[in-house]
């Protein structure tokens, strides 16, 4: 059994690093193959971009257990300047230059809980759960 | 960590070994754009299949790579994409567009054959 796993975001090869943990816990907690490489892909997007656009960051991933289920709970924060509009930004292919735009859209997609909280000049979080089934 | 290139003939193969970072990628690009042009190759293959995720960067650069090599000249097959890899591409909504796939090294190189022998070039 393992606890909180936190990894600091500040550069891409932090993003690997972040993904191979998610990986890790998410085989722990008992995830299918399939399902462990969604969990990482959320992690891979959202920890690019914190080095992309808030350049100092962390996540801290977490097993959790809730009314009899189990799943990973990942948390990724920043001090970065901000998300102005969530919703733009929520929108698939919606991008400031640097992407795809996928990314944000992309992982909601992937995982069963999604919440985004950013203020201007101060910082973004977001909070990714998955279940298992 | 250097991606390994390998010459064979008028192909390069590039055999993705480890899990790479942003710049690792950007550098296989940038060096396989270089060693198309030194060698004259005419077909490249990316071989994926150590791999076990490709995100939209991964994806995007894949596609940048292909691209590249096409301006120099060059066919790019990648190969090795792994079924729960592509199944997360589908699911974020990711695509290689028209960058040619194969199942593994060998069916990507009897495809770069044919498609290097339909444009008239023999293939060592």
């Amino acid at each position: 059994m393992s606890g909180d796993v936190h990894v600091a975001i500040e550069r891409d090869a932090d993003i690997v690093t972040a993904r191979q943990r998610g990986r890790e816990l998410a085989r722990e907690v008992g995830f299918s193959g399939t399902e462990q490489t969604l969990i990482t892909l959320a992690i891979s997007e959202i920890a690019r971009n914190i080095v992309s656009y808030a350049r100092r960051g962390g996540m801290t991933l977490t097993r959790v257990q809730d009314a009899g289920r189990s799943g990973i709970s990942i948390v990724a924060r920043d001090e970065g300047p901000g998300i102005p509009d969530i919703e733009l930004a929520m929108r698939d292919g919606y991008s400031t230059g640097k992407s795809l735009g996928v990314g944000l859209p992309g992982s909601r997609r992937v995982v069963d809980e999604f919440v985004l909280t950013s203020t201007v000049g101060v910082g973004t979080t977001i909070t990714m759960k998955k279940w298992l089934r | 960590m250097a991606v390994p290139i390998l010459k064979q003939g008028d192909v390069l193969v590039a055999s993705i070994q480890v899990a790479l970072t942003d710049s690792d990628l950007v550098e296989l690009r940038d060096r396989l754009a270089e060693q198309v042009g030194r060698h004259r190759s005419r077909g490249v293959i990316l071989d994926v299949t150590v791999l076990d995720v490709l995100d939209s960067f991964a994806a995007r650069t894949l596609r940048s790579i292909a691209q590249t090599a096409r301006l120099r000249g060059a066919h790019t097959v990648v190969v090795g994409i792994q079924p729960e890899v592509a199944f997360g591409m589908v699911q974020l909504g990711l695509s290689l567009e028209d960058v040619s796939t194969a199942l593994d090294l060998e069916e990507g190189l009897a495809h770069l054959r044919a498609v290097l022998e339909r444009r008239g070039h023999h293939v060592r």
